[in-house]
Parts: C-alpha cells; structure tokens; sequence
C-alpha cells in the first residue's frame, strides 16, 4: 500500500479550505526542507537548499486542492443546498456519499426517487439545484447547528490499491503532491529547490499564481494528473493520455505551449534512463504552468503528470507505475537540470 | 441485538437478485439460534421455522421478506483501443460493457463503486467518457448503458481470464450512520426488511405464540417476486405479511402521500391486502402504542405481497412497510427505529393471532359494518 497516496488522498481539501491537506503535507515534510512558509493565499512553500552546485532557482509545483462542494443552505426538512467547486459534472454526484464540514460528518447526495418521476423526467440529468445532501438531520435548526453555510464537502472515498491500479479520490492532484513530497525527501539537488504545495487551482490556477510571484525561479515543473480517456468508443475520440503507458508530458494545452528546450530535456532524460513516457495529445485543459509561465517577468516551464482515470469524479484510478515513472523522470530531469539546457 | 450491526452486516453482504448465496448464508446463521429450524429450498429462499406452542397441527404464519438487491451483470468485454484497430491484447485494456438486473437507477450509476464476482472478486468502478466528447446529438440525457463501462483497471487479457460474461457485478457501499439514528448505504431495500423480521424472531423469544411463525428471506424479487410466488406455496402459510420498504418523504418527494422518516412503518391497504390482516396489524399496533400510517396501493403493490395473495387457494396477506429516502440508488436512507418498530410490529402481530384468528376474520367479510 503505498502510504504516501493513502494518507494525501484521503485528506479533504476542497479549494480555498486547504488547511487541512496543508498541515499533512508539513508533517510528511518535516525534516526534509530547511525552511517552510506559508503565502497569503494559503501555499505552503518550502526551501530545499541544493548543494551549491547550481545558482538556478528552481520551483515546483503540485495543487494541493481537490473538487468538491460548499454548503449554501439548509431546507425545512434538514437536508442541505450546495454548489460545486471546480468542474464537477452532475451525474458524478447523484447519489454519491460525501463528508460535509470540518466534522467531517457523512452525508449523501439524493433527489426524487426514479419511481416517482414521468419518463420525461426519467431522460434528463438531475440538476445540481435538484439534489440535497442528506445527512439525517430532521430540521433546518438542527443542520444549522451542525454544518454552517460555506461549509466545504468533498467525495468519501477510500484509497485502495488492486493489481497495479490505484483507486481513490483526488488523485487530481494529490499524485502531485506525493511526487514533489518524494522529491523532498530525496537527496538535495545541485541548486535551491522551491517546492510549493499551491491553493485554488481547480477554481481558476489562483494560488501557483502568486506563488510563482514570490519565488521568483528561473525554472519551474509542474507535477500533475491529467485525464485519460482511453475508454471504449463508437467515435475515434482523443484519449489525451492512456494509463499504463508512462508518465505524460504535456506540449500544448489551452492555456500554454510548454517551453520546448524543457519539454526536449524531459524526453531526453526519459529516454537516456529508460523511463516509459507518453506526449498528451496537444488540446484542452490546463494546469498552473500556465499562470507560472507568466509570473514576474516569465519562467520557463514543463509539466509532467499521472495519467488519471476519471478525476473528478468520486472514484478515479491511476496505474502505480505510471506514478512511480512521474517520480523518477522528475528526480533524474531535475537532477541533471543547470543553465546549458536553458541555452538557445 | 445490535440493529446497526445486523443491518450493517445485512447491506454490506452482496446477494443480486438470481445469486443471493451469499446473503442466504448470513441470514440463515442470523436466524438459527431464533427459530427451532432453519433451511434453505429449493430455489433459494431460507425459511426458519419458529414452532407456537401446544400440540399440532398449528396454524401458519408467513413473514415474507425479500432478501435480494438490485445490481449489474456483465454483458460484454470490450477493449481499448479496439480491436478493429488492431490492439495486442497485451497492450490493450478491458472494460466490461453491463445489463441491469431489476431496476438500478440509471441517472446514479457514474462513479459508483462495485465489485466484479468474476474469478475472484476485483473492485471497480462505473465510468463513461465525459459527456463532451460523446456526440454531441445525444443531448443532456443520463449516460446509458452503450456509454457506461465497469472498469477493474485490467489489461484484456487478464480481464478475459477472470471475468465472463453473465458474471454479477454488485455495488459497494458501507452502512453509514446519520444524524438521529438514521443509516444510509445500498439494499436497505430490503435488507431493512430482513433486519425487521429478524427483530421480530427476537421478540417472540419472549412473547408466547400459539402459531407457527415462518420466517421466508425471498429470492428474486426485484425481477419476478419469485420468492413470493414459491414460497408461498411450499410453505402451505395459512396466512402470510410481506415486509418491504416504501417511499419516504424527502428533498424533491414531498407529497403529503409519502411517508416521513422515523413517523412509523406503513400498513398497506389495497388490492394485494385483506381486510381483515390490514386490522389486525392496526390493532397489534395499539397494544404497542406504537405510530403506524396507512398506505393505500390503489393497484399492485409492487411487493411480495402481489406473489403471497395468490399462492394455492389464495392466501389473506398483509403489508408492512417501512420508509425510505433514495429507493434503488446507493444512498437509500432509513431510520433505525422505523426498522425496529416494523420487527415489533410483526412480532407483537403474530403474537396476537389465536386459535380461532383465520375463522373470525372470514366471517367478518360476511358481516355488514
């Protein structure tokens, strides 16, 4: 069982609420980093000193947020309104368990019953104004008195591993997080390495934006999950990334063109060490290399990720070797990172 | 006994309408030290025997409830990429394209949890393509079970190993404690049901009876009531209750016909219940003090009561139902003590019945008001 994962994606986290994914991440950390801070924002920032080798400043980055919910109100009956934080399609949250508040209190996610609608009605999605979550309270005052508006809820999932597949919630992208925590908890590297565990990425990449501000690095990787959308279909559709085939690096998405003298450096490092990769199919979609690109004045940036199965969903699954080679690409590219490979 | 337990251990038991073994099991070893006899027939129902005292032949109590869940069963193993596009198998992954067995909600099966009974037993998951890049005609409508896979993150290969298809696939979903002692998870339809009978074996450990109380957790249900239908003629009941859940009032069910949870379990009255039964659950009810509302079914009750009411000459059947939130998702939400209060109910019920029960309650159909 691989604890790092375990532990990460079993934290709740919804963005602008990380606190709690925050202080797990400096516990894991500890010992690891010469020093830790956190932003404005609420990042986590930690310096791990390299050993003088290298004058690069070096940031990297993995959002530390998940998906979820936020409580808006309660009805008569106990049950509560919400609202999705981050991009959560509504069939991925009828009829699906939660943890609401920072009690953590179980609830579920429920609307009419199929039985007691018209075959209209039977045909359309439920709509998110259309569901409660349920967490037995029997009165309004009584689940105002144990969940407050704004309150934050997120999937109740458990992490397992079967075969070599992991499933769990918020791999998206606690994966990343648990790359950038092996990293740290490697040998230091031959120049400063800014790690920021960053805020708000899934309600628009707010936290890296700042972050990448105050760091200020010359070069910075961006430790992702991307989805994979290798399932069966009718149409030939794009799979982005299929799981199982290596750790992807991005090109192009909808919010970067990756810098490509870093993108020809991961390929080459993957390549010389053996280290099975893949190239996201160029489309949409976009992480915080894109924000971290333009911070003060342009940074050169890469991503690299953990082809996900079904992110923001209650479930989603990754390969553990597909995970494991995000690890070792990351560590070698990084490890043999200095100013030549920023040459033109 | 601790209801939570039984119940958590009732729901958590995977038994799919058509292979309920699993369930039967449980149940069987559930009920033997509350009845003087426990089997399982011939097509799966488990049947416990709590003899009344006095010398027979004693009259014969059914307590019917069903003990199967609604799930999936694998249709077909499909492949990324496809074949046609030449994948190795090696390199290719397996999905499972499913079938609904009885009536699974459609609008909930994205991103539920389940467990494939292949080989062994492999956890998975419910997935589609995000609807985006589905074709773009198909509108804003529930995936459908061409767009759904069951995925237990296998490559083809493997997959084909372990897997057939026909295979069950079950849902997963531990028991969930609420606030105010209600509980949430899947099959508390009827799971629920099988805990309220077992509470009522329980009661009559205490309480006299001179009936035979006949225990049945039914098979198939939520495809054909088959249970109903067989039992209810192998077991000769003189006559019989069937104990089911029914709509409890909720977010988007608010209609002043359904039922409030933790207010009491239902009484059904209608076409697939006597009279006469109807009244003497009311009346075992008020010894109680207990809550109870009637339910009128103004046609078939979609229970086991249907398949009871017309075994052998006919049976006098009642229904005894308790509410629930969600029926048929993976979040059906009851309260603990409707669950208890149906099993006191029953037990209280068959307590009650003497000697001379069935015959007053046909003359009664003779008599005016």
């Amino acid at each position: 069982m691989n604890d790092l994962l375990q532990k990460l994606t079993e934290a709740v986290g919804v963005s602008g609420d990380e606190k709690q994914v925050r202080l797990l991440i400096r516990d894991l950390i500890d010992g690891h980093v010469d020093e830790w801070r956190v932003d404005a924002l609420g990042n986590l920032i930690a310096l791990k000193k390299g050993s003088g080798a290298s004058g690069l400043r070096v940031l990297v980055d993995a959002h530390m947020d998940e998906v979820g919910m936020m409580i808006t109100g309660a009805d008569s009956d106990g049950t509560l309104r919400f609202e999705a934080v981050g991009g959560i399609s509504p069939p991925a949250l009828l009829g699906k368990v939660v943890q609401v508040g920072p009690k953590q209190l179980p609830g579920m996610i429920g609307a009419r019953p199929i039985h007691l609608l018209d075959a209209g009605q039977r045909n359309r999605n439920v709509k998110i104004d259309d569901m409660r979550i349920d967490i037995g309270a029997k009165k309004k005052e009584e689940a105002e008195r144990k969940v407050s508006a704004g309150d934050r809820a997120t999937f109740l999932t458990r992490y397992e591993e079967s075969g070599r597949v992991a499933l769990g919630k918020a791999f998206d992208n606690r994966a990343g997080c648990a790359a950038l925590i092996e990293l740290l908890r490697g040998e230091p590297f031959p120049f400063d390495l800014y790690a920021v565990f960053s805020v708000q990425e899934e309600v628009g990449l707010r936290g890296a934006q700042a972050a990448a501000f105050g760091v200020r690095p010359d070069v910075a990787l961006v430790l992702e999950s991307t989805p994979a959308y290798d399932l069966p279909n009718e149409r030939d559709v794009s799979p982005n990334v299929v799981m199982g085939r290596g750790a992807s690096l991005y090109v192009m998405d909808a919010g970067t063109i990756q810098d490509p003298r870093l993108v020809s450096h991961l390929m080459r490092t993957a390549d010389d060490n053996n280290i099975p990769y893949q190239i996201r199919q160029p489309g949409g979609g976009g992480t915080n290399t894109a924000v971290i690109q333009r911070a003060g004045g342009a940074v050169s940036a890469a991503t690299i990720a953990t082809p996900t199965r079904y992110a923001h969903a209650p479930t989603s699954m990754i390969n553990l070797d597909d995970f494991g080679h995000v690890v070792q690409l990351a560590q070698a590219a990084l490890r043999n990172l200095d100013a030549a490979v920023l040459q033109r | 006994m601790d209801l939570f337990k039984t119940l958590q251990t009732l729901t958590e038991t995977p038994g799919p309408s058509g292979q309920e073994a699993g369930i039967a099991m449980v149940i069987m070893e559930m009920w033997r030290p509350l009845a003087d006899e426990v089997r399982e027939d011939r097509i799966g129902n488990i049947v416990a025997v709590k003899r009344g005292k006095g010398d027979g032949p004693r009259p014969r109590l059914l307590l019917a409830a069903h003990m199967d869940e609604i799930a999936l069963m694998v249709r077909q193993i499909v492949a990324y990429p496809s074949e046609k596009e030449g994948a190795e198998d090696e390199q290719a992954h397996g999905f499972l394209r499913v079938s609904r067995v009885g009536g699974v909600d459609l609008r909930h099966l994205y991103g539920q949890q389940i467990v494939v009974h292949g080989q062994r037993n492999l956890p998975g998951v419910i997935a589609a393509l995000p609807t985006h890049m589905l074709p773009p005609d198909r509108g804003d409508k529930p995936y459908d079970l061409d767009e759904l896979v069951a995925d237990v993150g296998l490559p083809l290969g493997e997959l084909r190993n372990l897997v057939s298809v026909g295979d069950f696939i079950t849902f997963r979903q531990p028991l969930r404690r609420l606030l105010n002692n209600r509980v949430s998870g899947k099959a508390l339809d009827n799971r629920a049901s099988v805990a309220a009978v077992t509470v009522a074996l329980d009661y009559l450990q205490k309480r006299e009876h001179s009936w035979d109380v006949i225990a049945v957790a039914t098979v198939q249900e939520e495809t054909r009531l088959l249970g109903a239908f067989t039992s209810g003629y192998a077991e000769q009941p003189d006559l019989a209750v069937a104990i089911d859940v029914t709509f409890g009032k909720g977010p988007g069910a608010k209609e002043s016909h359904l039922f409030e949870l933790d207010g009491g379990p239902t009484l059904g009255l209608g076409p697939n219940v006597h009279p006469g039964i109807h009244e003497a659950l009311k009346s075992a009810a008020e010894t109680l003090e207990m809550t109870v509302h009637v339910e009128p079914h103004a046609r078939a009750s979609g229970t086991d009561a249907f398949g009871l009411q017309v075994a052998r000459a006919g049976i006098p059947t009642g229904l005894v139902s308790i509410p629930l939130r969600y029926m048929h998702t993976m979040v059906e939400t009851a309260a603990l003590r409707d669950v208890r209060r149906a099993g006191r109910l029953l037990g209280e019920f068959a307590a009650q019945l003497d000697a001379d029960f069935l015959e007053k309650t046909a003359r009664k159909m003779m008599e005016a008001d």
